[in-house]
């Protein structure tokens, strides 16, 4: 490491060996967090009460054959054996066989996951682009009205099942009024009538330039994506107030308005040029929240992604499915993370 | 010949639960093209005073006074519109510690271009210009270096002249300087504040020199304020500071360590209640100190 | 309200001895101090709204049997799904003809009983492996802390619905898959309160008095972390019931006939079209509660926390 030098020749080049070394403890970090997640569910994947053998070979199946299968799938091996044959598969992308789709798990989730992250990304989108505006001006007009409408408008969306209001809106929105697509990601009649390119039926439909699906598309993914953006924008609009608050208290507002600049440049300029720096990593745990509130969200609308997926698969006890689905999961959680880390390093020139 | 700035029965007061705390109290001084120093303890109002000068004291605290008047012009009858115009460009003011007064996240060069674009309308590649000439006005080696560093990047006596830099650059006509060396190290404070000193000369400002240190002001200034519980207590030339007569100044000046008469025991303050509740005294300009 | 008995010299009301500025005991000292916190925490009719609700919430589940006006579990199959208001059903009854309204009152003793083991356990958990890490340090720190990074990286639902599935359904393993995916962030306030403490002069003083490391522990980095917890736990409650009830929705909590109210959802889901007070009812009962809980919550953090305030 280069120490800091005082005749100050540019951080730049102090930064590249202690940008490196910390990339070296970050990539370290998350491999532990990594194998350990994995450790987790090949636990609970051992605890489940659920026989693996009998699920392949059947109840009626002799004992030799049992044994045999029994053999092949190394449950005669000591336990961390059997954790670094799992972890091999996994690296391999090997996850096993559904015994719902009798595919394997990692096709199963190729398929699901495009529907996933197109609800969430819509929801996060919806919600940064409300949230945000509504943290600040609750934040600069303290106490008003506007801000205790904030207020009520975070604490209904913290406290409401989101399975509750997805039925309801269901009923209301779908089945008495008919503005919205039912369930489902389209109607019966356009199902599969575009080429799948990326999964995403918002961005396929208009790759095939094709309108009249999109436009379906669009009234089914409204409602759930709605939704989601409501709890999105509830969380990031309190976390953008408290982080407002927190900058227009600090010195170098004044400073901004001693230079003269108006309001709305000492807000958005100054204060919330600060407030951008630790928002990235409230937007990327907001949509880590979006992915797994789609387990309850997909349910309801019975949308084909990687939250009914993991449903359908623990009420049948496919137990391959379910892990598959965690450790995905699990892992879009820890590259989030990541990923904010180094957005947060982008935005902030004190942590570069 | 008209003041620069004149103030007169200011009060500032800050509701809290059960009472009204009032932080200033009734204060009036003037400012001529002098160096006018406010002395007090932490909690005498003499920040709040620099503040309510430029009109930054924040609901739910409250302004009042007669008259504080730019040259003539009543600053309290403003809109907010034609106050930010006096900020900056009319009266400036500098804060304790550049570590918190200078936005992080931006770089210097932007913050300084910044205050100067929005008095003067000028090109980004003028106010590029003029930046880099301010900054080698403070006595920044590296000027173009310097422009494009972030704030964290700096020492505390480097910050503080680009503070200096940046609240100059529009050519105001009074400086406020708020504790400007408190948070500086001993061995930079009389650099940073040659630099100041020269820089207000230069322009023929008038400065407000906020502080608690008597040694600094009665060094720099021409003039002080003592300030105790939101009034002004004595008032007098800074080089007949030892001359002093109130209680308070001469419990302050002998309290302080000195290497010519050393005593084994430096006094301790003895407060009278009765300061507390004795009217203030008017800060205006002495004529024969005009210079 | 004069305190006579107590002060005869002075004649001072109640008032004003709680809010002396200059308390004769500790012991006044310390209930001038609750007493002023309770006077900020009433000023705030929101969360004085969320506390009423709770109370009442607890006085229905004490007094259910009382209250309900029908058995939960008595099945009327002539008058399934009768509306609101029709054959004595205030809020209708449901697909088996049982009184909705006496299964809502009955379901808030699951409820309340969820919440309150998931708001004992977890903290404990976290109160354990965050002052052991922070206070022994080393590689005991590293450890702890590393797993508590592994779950902290897991989808909780996802983690818990994972649990639950190994376990096999019912309330106490929701409740124990609920704790094993709520501890971490407890885990972390408990460490980052004891480092601050652990330094502390006066807890290097009860050292040279030859404190051992349980001692101190136990007696003296404990009690200063609670009140964090505390506040911090508060706000989760409401996720807590949401969570459960999720995971009641999915099948995978309290199982039938058991009046819990994420179940019942689940149940009225089939008729929402045509019967929609099925479904309908239960939903309000988890968010009128859990939005008391956030109430509650915000308003304790505001008087017991104030640098963090959202106000």
């Amino acid at each position: 490491m280069v120490t800091q030098n005082t005749t100050g020749k540019g951080w730049l080049k102090l930064s590249i060996p202690s940008w490196i070394s910390g990339c070296g403890s970050v990539i370290f970090t998350v491999l532990i967090t990594m194998v350990g997640l994995l450790f987790v569910t090949f636990i609970i994947g051992r605890v489940m009460p659920i026989d693996p053998v009998l699920s392949i070979v059947g109840e009626s199946a002799s004992r030799a054959t049992y044994e045999a299968a029994y053999q092949e799938l190394g449950l005669d091996k000591p336990l961390l054996v059997q954790f670094f044959i799992f972890l091999r598969d996994i690296a391999q992308g090997n996850f096993g066989e559904s015994l719902l789709t009798a595919r394997p798990v990692s096709q199963d989730l190729l398929r699901v996951f495009p529907a996933t992250m197109e609800l969430a990304t819509m929801g996060t989108i919806v919600g940064v682009l409300l949230g945000v505006p509504l943290g600040v001006i609750a934040a600069v007009k303290r106490g008003s009205w506007i801000d205790h409408i904030a207020r009520v408008v975070a604490l209904v969306g913290y406290s409401m099942p989101v399975f509750w209001i997805g039925l309801i809106g269901l009923l209301i929105l779908y089945g008495k009024l008919g503005w919205v697509g039912g369930p489902g990601r389209l109607d019966i009649f356009y199902v599969d009538i575009i080429p799948r390119v990326t999964g995403m039926i918002l961005v396929d439909s208009l790759l095939a330039g094709d309108m009249v699906v999109f436009r379906n598309a669009i009234s089914h993914i409204v409602l759930p994506a709605g939704l989601l953006a409501y709890y999105s924008l509830a969380y990031i609009s309190r976390m953008t107030r408290s982080f407002m608050l927190e900058q227009l208290d600090q010195e170098y507002i004044i400073t901004a308005r001693v230079k003269g600049l108006s309001e709305s440049a000492v807000i958005w300029r100054h204060a919330f040029g600060n407030v951008k720096v630790p928002l990235v990593t409230v937007i990327a745990l907001s949509y880590a929240a979006l992915l797994e509130g789609s387990v309850l969200t997909e349910t309801i609308f019975s949308w084909p992604g990687i939250g009914s997926y993991i449903t359908t698969a623990l009420l049948s006890a496919d137990m391959n499915a379910v892990l598959g689905g965690t450790v995905v999961v699990g892992l879009v959680f820890v590259c989030l993370n990541i990923f904010s880390d180094l957005l947060y390093k982008f935005f902030d020139p004190r942590a570069r | 010949m008209t003041n620069l700035l004149e103030v007169k029965n200011l009060t500032v007061k800050f509701p809290t639960r059960d009472t009204v705390f009032e932080a200033v109290r009734g204060l009036s001084f003037s400012l001529g093209r002098e160096r006018l120093g406010i002395v007090g303890e932490s909690g005498s109002g003499k920040s709040i005073t620099g503040r309510a000068i430029l009109r930054l004291i924040r609901k739910p605290g409250i302004v009042e006074a007669d008259r504080i008047a730019l040259e003539g012009k009543n600053l309290l009858t403003l809109s907010e519109k034609e106050m930010r115009e006096v900020r900056g460009h009319r009266i400036s003011m500098i804060m304790q510690d550049p570590k918190f007064s200078l936005n992080p996240v931006m770089k210097i060069g932007d913050q300084i271009c910044e205050a100067y674009r929005l008095h003067t309308r000028a090109s980004r590649s003028e106010a590029r210009k003029k930046t880099l000439a301010m900054l080698e006005a403070v006595l920044i080696r590296d000027p173009e270096r310097v422009f494009k560093s972030y704030p964290h990047e700096m020492s505390g006596g480097m910050g503080q002249r680009i503070m200096i830099a940046m609240m100059l650059i529009p050519d105001p006509k009074i400086l406020i300087a708020d504790e400007p060396t408190s948070a500086l190290d001993v061995t930079v404070q009389k650099e940073v504040l040659e630099i100041m000193d020269k820089l207000v000369r230069e322009r023929g400002m008038g400065l407000i020199f906020i502080s608690h240190d008597l040694n600094v002001v009665s060094a720099f200034c021409d003039r002080v304020l003592i300030m105790y519980s939101g009034r002004i207590v004595e008032t007098c030339r800074a080089d007949q500071l030892h001359n002093a007569t109130h209680p308070y100044t001469v419990g302050l000046l002998n309290s302080m360590p000195r290497l010519e008469h050393p005593v084994d025991y430096l006094e301790v303050l003895k407060r009278d209640d009765s300061w507390d509740t004795m009217p203030s005294v008017g800060g205006t300009l002495e004529t024969e100190i005009i210079t | 309200m004069s305190m006579d008995t107590e002060l005869p010299q002075k004649r001072l009301t109640l008032h004003e001895w709680l809010t002396t500025e200059t308390p004769a005991s500790r012991r006044q000292a310390r209930v001038s101090a609750w007493y002023r916190s309770w006077l900020a925490f009433r000023s705030n009719p929101m969360a004085m709204f969320g506390l009423g609700i709770l109370l009442a919430l607890i006085f229905i589940a004490l007094f259910a049997p009382l209250l309900a006006p029908q058995s939960p579990f008595t099945q009327d199959l002539g008058a399934r799904l009768s509306p609101p208001g029709k054959g004595g059903y205030i809020l209708g009854s449901d697909s088996l003809g049982r009184d909705i309204l006496s299964r809502l009152i009955y379901g808030s003793r699951i409820t309340l009983y969820i919440v309150s083991m998931v708001a004992l356990m977890a903290p404990i958990v976290g109160l354990f492996v965050g002052t052991a890490a922070g206070y022994l340090g080393g590689w005991l720190d590293i450890t702890l802390m590393r797993i508590t990074d592994i779950f902290l990286a897991f989808p909780k639902l996802i983690l818990a619905l994972a649990f639950v599935s190994a376990l096999g359904a019912g309330i106490e393993n929701a409740v124990l898959a609920i704790v094993l995916t709520s501890w971490p962030p407890y885990a972390r306030i408990a460490r980052a309160e004891t480092l601050t403490i652990r330094n502390a002069d006066f807890i290097h003083a009860i050292k040279l008095q030859g404190a051992g490391a349980l001692r101190i522990i136990t007696r003296h980095i404990w009690p200063l972390c609670i009140s964090s917890l505390v506040i911090r736990v508060t706000l989760d409650m409401a996720g807590i019931i949401l969570t459960a009830a999720g995971l009641g929705f999915l099948g995978l909590g309290a199982q039938p006939p058991s009046p819990e109210w994420g179940a019942m959802i689940s149940a009225g889901r089939k008729f929402i079209l045509d019967h929609w007070w099925v479904a309908t009812m239960p939903g309000l009962a988890i968010f009128i509660v859990s939005l008391a809980f956030n109430l509650l919550g915000d308003g304790l953090r505001d008087v017991l926390d104030p640098k963090k305030s959202s106000k």
